[in-house]
This record gives structure tokens, sequence and C-alpha cells, in this order.
């Protein structure tokens, strides 16, 4: 009998179940979830949604699953150094758990943030919305988290209020322990005619080997306006795995960005449903992989009611061994009417080695609808190349300065001039000779 | 004092020979204009010479101040103050041209042991060399060379040529496509930058353009080869009588 790959989840549960938030009924749901990702355990390569994406390495690999974060305080705060300034009202969490001593308090009329271990203390309800999430047919990764989350925030903004000031949620993952696993639950209620803009972050020290599974749930009511922005810089050596589950009602327009730089591997699924007439949804992203790095993305935009529009712009750049994935599904459902869908997936390989398998699928069972994708894959252009070396370009500059070229228009698309600013200088970071070309920015 | 000296120079393109022997000296001071024949290698004569790597040099030698040219990258060659206006140029989506310049210059001037310019002298730099060659000042924040027209594109070569005050400067047909008014500007440019120790070579099919920058040596490049050199006079009797006679005098 063959037994689905699960690493050493299930006596990891055992350990620690006594040790997660919340009372026998929320302790039941985690079963039931832990049960869900047992039977299927770690998704295969056979799985069509992993095709190109192995997960081998996790479930070979003995975790630990963070209950406490023990980091002293100038530890932590050299990684937030790391991590960039922020001035604003940030939640910073050290291997998943919520950190009070370095979060400061967030102040604001109609916004609630509580800690994903109080909240689900607190309040009755709160276990319906993330252990939810952790049954049925989701999949074996957001059921995983689901069964372990020990901590996370759960931000909910009333009826008309609109928070504008950016807020940062900042994860932390430390290099104390070999095969660190963390499973951060974010959940984000936006009220009617709302508005948030948060910045999901997730950073490790530089020999930080472990596991993080994240799910982040966002409910946009009638009217919202949400920007999202989800950075990821974790140390090479992690693995990353991210949820986003964006749920829309009528009219509320969503914006939501993924940069993905960090870890061996990472993988990104987003998941929209306009469930509103007329409610719209713009995915931006940008991801790097270099060495051995793998990077894959998996969109999926339901498009449920009649006017409903999406876009999708991501671009890669891959180099060294790195290997890029990119799948975007968008389903129009047969209500969907006047559905507006567009997508773009721009890849650029800087080396002979580099891969990237971009597939776009578009499901449309409606009619009347406006649907286009289109995918490139590129190198750097030769003759700019040797028109900027004609002009005294050092090579790798010349090089450094056409990628960050290709990457701009994304940077342009982000809102947070600070935030432009920190992932310039990251590209810059990661391209040999950019030293050159930044002086002269 | 000889600044470049071209000796027996043979060059081939994906391994069909298109340079076949050529020489050719060029003293500091001097502007020697090029003719001749569509595809006869003029414009491959200034890929070879800016370090194209596409072409391929087979034989012969090219000495520039006394350093082996070709042994330099093209970046190397840039710096030394080999410049070519380029007959196509690029467009470069995303790169501006004021941090290209910026770049540019400044890798210049490391090289040649001067600090580099700070942002405050630089722009005052630019903004006057864009003076010299009349672009608009808009031009300077756009992408390089990007949805610009024929004319300006031309100009901006000239720009980037002010700025970085090359020995060499290699003008490969920055004459096609101006208009009267833009010819002028460009010429009076290049004339601004005529100077006892620069070098000036340009490619060009109108003996117009050499009504405005008078050169010293006018060559005719046909197969590969300088087949003819003379004085400004020469242009002239090209203009009159094309390049046939040329061949059966070369005959
Ligand atoms: N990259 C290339 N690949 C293939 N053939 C090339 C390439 N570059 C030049 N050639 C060929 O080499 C020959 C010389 O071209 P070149 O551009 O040097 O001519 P030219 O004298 O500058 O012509 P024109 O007056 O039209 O600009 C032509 O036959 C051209 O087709
Ligand atoms: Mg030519």
């Amino acid at each position: 009998m063959s037994t689905a790959p699960t690493a050493n989840f299930l006596p990891e549960f055992e350990r620690v179940a006594a040790h997660l938030p919340g009372d026998a009924r929320v302790t039941e749901r985690r079963r039931a979830a832990l049960a869900r990702f047992a039977t299927s355990g770690f998704p295969s390569q056979r799985d069509e949604a992993w095709r190109y994406t192995s997960t081998a390495g996790l479930a070979r690999r003995q975790h630990s699953v963070a209950i406490d974060a023990q980091i002293s305080l100038e530890r932590a705060r050299a990684a937030l150094a790391a991590a960039g300034a922020w001035n604003g009202p940030q939640c910073v969490f050290v291997d998943g758990i919520h950190r009070a001593d370095l979060s400061g308090a967030v102040a604001a009329a109609g916004l609630r943030i509580r800690p994903l271990a109080a909240a689900v203390a607190e309040d009755g309800r709160i276990d319906e919305r993330f252990a939810g999430w952790g049954a049925g047919e989701c999949s074996p990764m957001i059921a995983l988290n689901a069964a372990f989350a020990a901590d996370g925030v759960v931000i909910d903004i009333a009826d008309g209020a609109k928070h504008t000031d950016p807020l940062r949620l900042l994860f932390v993952m430390t290099a104390d322990v070999r095969g660190r696993a963390v499973f951060p639950r974010v959940i984000v209620s936006v009220g009617q005619g709302s508005g948030l803009i948060m910045v999901e972050q997730y950073v490790g020290e530089s020999a930080a080997d472990g596991f993080t599974n994240t799910v982040t749930q966002i409910h946009a009511g009638e009217g919202a306006q949400v920007t999202h922005y989800r950075l990821q810089d974790e140390s090479p050596k992690a693995y990353h795995v991210g949820n986003l589950i964006v749920s829309q009602e009528r009219g509320s327009e969503v914006v939501s960005h993924s940069l993905s730089f960090g870890a061996l591997m990472a993988r990104q699924d987003i998941h929209v449903m306009l469930r509103g007439p007329e409610s719209s949804v713009t995915l931006n992203g940008l991801y790097m992989a270099e060495g051995r790095q793998h990077v894959d993305h998996h969109t999926r935009i339901d498009h449920f009611e009649p006017g409903t529009r999406s876009e999708e712009y991501y671009k890669g750049i891959l180099g060294g061994h790195g290997r890029g994935v990119f799948n975007g599904k968008v389903v129009v459902h047969p209500h969907a009417i006047k559905t507006d869908a567009q997508q773009s997936n721009r890849n650029l390989l800087l080396s002979k080695d580099a891969e990237i398998d971009t597939k776009p699928e578009l499901e449309i069972y409606a009619d009347d609808v406006k649907c286009a994708h289109g995918a490139t894959v590129g190198q750097l252009d030769e003759d700019a190349l040797f028109y900027l070396r004609s002009r005294g370009l050092e090579e790798s500059a010349a090089r450094a300065l056409l990628t960050y070229a290709f990457a701009g228009d994304v940077l342009g698309r982000l809102g947070i001039p600070r935030l432009r600013e920190d992932l310039a200088a990251r590209i810059a970071g990661r391209l040999p000779g950019a030293a050159e070309f930044l002086e002269a920015v | 004092m000889t600044m470049l000296s071209i000796r027996n120079l043979h060059a081939a393109v994906e391994g069909k020979p298109i340079l076949k022997g050529l020489n050719l000296e060029v003293r500091a001071g001097e502007v020697h204009a090029i003719m001749g024949p569509n595809g006869s290698g003029k414009s491959t004569l200034a890929h070879v010479l800016s370090g194209r790597d596409a072409y391929e040099v087979t034989e012969g030698s090219i000495l520039f101040e006394g350093k082996d040219l070709l042994a330099m990258s093209p970046e190397e060659r840039a710096r030394e103050g080999v410049f070519l206006a380029f007959q196509y140029p690029v467009e470069i989506p995303g790169v501006n041209n004021v941090y290209m310049l910026k770049a540019a210059l400044n890798a210049v001037r490391r090289h040649r042991g001067e600090a580099p310019l700070d942002a405050v002298d630089f722009l005052k730099l630019i903004k006057e060399k864009a003076m010299l060659v009349q672009m608009d000042e808009r031009f300077l924040s756009r992408a390089v060379n990007e949805g610009f027209s024929g004319g300006e594109k031309k100009r901006n070569e000239i720009l980037q040529m002010a700025v970085l005050e090359p020995k060499l400067a290699l003008l490969d047909e920055t004459d096609s496509g101006l208009d009267i008014d833009a010819l002028r500007v460009v010429a009076n440019g290049v004339n601004q930058l005529r100077r006892s120790d620069r070098a000036i070579v340009m490619i060009t099919h109108y003996q117009r353009l050499l009504e405005h920058i008078v050169p010293d040596f006018v060559h005719v490049l046909a197969g590969g080869r300088i087949v003819k050199s003379g004085g400004r006079d020469l242009a002239v009797t090209l203009e009159e009588r094309g390049y046939d006679w040329l061949k059966d005098e070369a005959a």
C-alpha cells in the first residue's frame, strides 16, 4: 500500500496541538483539516496544478512546527532593518508568531486588527473563517495551514472606513531551528465602501531554511477598494508556499501585487472570485529566480457575475538555472456576460539554463465577453546591449540596465513610493553590474 | 600624429567576406568622408571599428593611437575615445536617456581618471549640449530613442557625441533622414567638435553634408576596399558621375 507523502506532520500535530489556539471545537476542525492533508499528502507532479513544481524537498525533510518566537530583540531588530524601514503601522511576526513588542499599536477609526490567536480565543465565530478553509475540496497546502495555523492576524474594517495609511504585516523566519515550519493565517474583511492598503512581507535570516505555508483571505465588501502587496524575499534556502484567496462583492476593486524574489522554492496560488457584478481585480506580478531557485505562480480568476473585469500583468526574470512557472486560469461562468479579462505574462531569460513554463487557461461559458491573453519569452536585445556598450557601459552594467528596464513598468505600478524604491534596490542588488548605473540614477 | 591606422582589413559577416583589404589612415585634426554604393561595406567598417562581435575580422590590423583596437571590448574602445553615431540608432524602452548618458559619461570619465560628475553638474552639462543640437529638453527624460522620429534619433546621436567628447567620431549616415534645418543644426554640432586633437570619419551618400562639414579627404569604398581617395572635389565628381566610372578606372 502506498502512503501519501506527509513528511512528519502527523506526529508533529500530536506534539503541538495542545499549544495551538482555539477551543475543542477548533481543534476538531484542525484535525479534520489534517485528515484532509493526510489523504492526499503533498501534491505530486502527477497533479496537473503541480506538474512543474516538485514538493519532494518538502516531503523528505523533518519539519519543526513553530509554536513560539524566542528570538532576542536585537536579532529581531536586525531582521527588521533588513526588511526595509517602515514608518507606518505594522504587525511583526517572528516564526509566524505575533510579537506585540515589535509591532507598535495600530489605531484608526473603523479598523480592528487582532492577532489570530487572540481573535480565536475571544470570538467564537472566527474559527469559521479560518478553519473552515481547511476541509472539503481545498488544496492540501491550505488544509495543512488550517491544521497548524498558530497565529496570524484578523483585520476587520467597518463599512465606510477608508484606511489609506499602508499597513505592513512583516513575517520574519529565523535560523534558530532547522526545518522550521510556520503557518500564518491572515484574514481580512473590508466593509462596504471601505478601503485598505496592506503589505504582506516575508523575509528570513540568511541561514533560515524553513518552510512558510501561509494563507491570506480577503473579503472585499460592496464598493470596497483594496490594494494588496505581497513581497516574498525569504532566504535562498527557504521553502515558501502562499495562498491568496479573494472574494469580491458588487463594484469592489482589488489590486494585488505579487513580488517574488527569495526562497529556493516559492509557490504562490492566487484565487479571485468575482462574486458581485461590476467587481474588478488587477493582479500584477514580478518574479525573479537565479541559481537553483524555482518560482511558481498559479492564478485563477472566477468571473461569476456580469460586467466583471480582471487584468493580470506578470513579468518574470530568470537567470542561472532558475526556473519559473506561470499558469493563469480564467473561468467565465455562464451568467457572467460582458466580462473583460486580460492577461499578460512576459518573461526574460538571462541564461541558457534558465527555464519558464507559461500557460494561459481560459474557460469561457458566457457570450459577449472580451478575453485576451499573451505570453512571451525572450532574451536581452543584443542590439540594445551593443548600443549601451558602445557608449562606454560595462557589459554587466548594460545587462543590468536592460534587465532593470524590463522590470520597470511593474515597479511603476506600485503605488507606495518607498516600496518602489525598496524593490528597485532589491532588484538591482540581484543584478551584477547594477552598481554602475544605480550611481547614475 | 596618426590617430587611426587600418591596414589590409578583411572582415566577414556570417562567413560572408565584406571588407577585403581595406587601408585607411586618419590623423588627429582631420575630417574624412567615406562614400560608396549601397552594400559596399561602409557600415560594416563602422561596426568593426566599434567592436560589434557579429563582424569577424579575418585579416589585417587596426591601431588607434598606436594601440591594438581589435583587442579591446566595445566599452574599452568607447572609453578610449571612439564614438559611433549609428546609422540606425536602437530604441531602448525603459532606459531613460539621461540615465544612460550619465552612466556613459561617468564610465568614460572614470577611465580618464576624472571624478564622476554629480547630478547637478551633469544636468547643467547636458542642458548646454542639448542646446547645441537644439534638442528639446523633453527628449532627455524619455526612453532612449523610443518613439523618436528618424531625425530626432540622429540628433540624439550627436547629443551623445557632444556629451562624451570622443577623440574619433564615426558618423554613419547621420545626415540621412534629416530635413534641411536639422542638417544644419547637426553639422553645426559636429563642426563645434572639430579640434586639432580630434578626428571625424563620416559616412554619407550626399555631398550636401560636405558643404556644411568640409572634409579634408574623400574616399570611395566599393567592393570592400577604398578604391579611390581625393579631396573635397571628388565628392562633387561622384555626385555628377556616380560610381560606375570607378569600376572602369579600377579595371
Ligand atoms: N548582420 C549582418 N548579417 C548579414 N549580412 C550583413 C550584416 N551586416 C551587413 N551585412 C551585409 O554586408 C554587406 C555590407 O553591408 P553594409 O551595411 O556594411 O553596407 P553599407 O555600405 O553601409 O550600405 P548602405 O549604404 O546601404 O548603408 C551587405 O551586403 C549586407 O547585406
Ligand atoms: Mg550603411
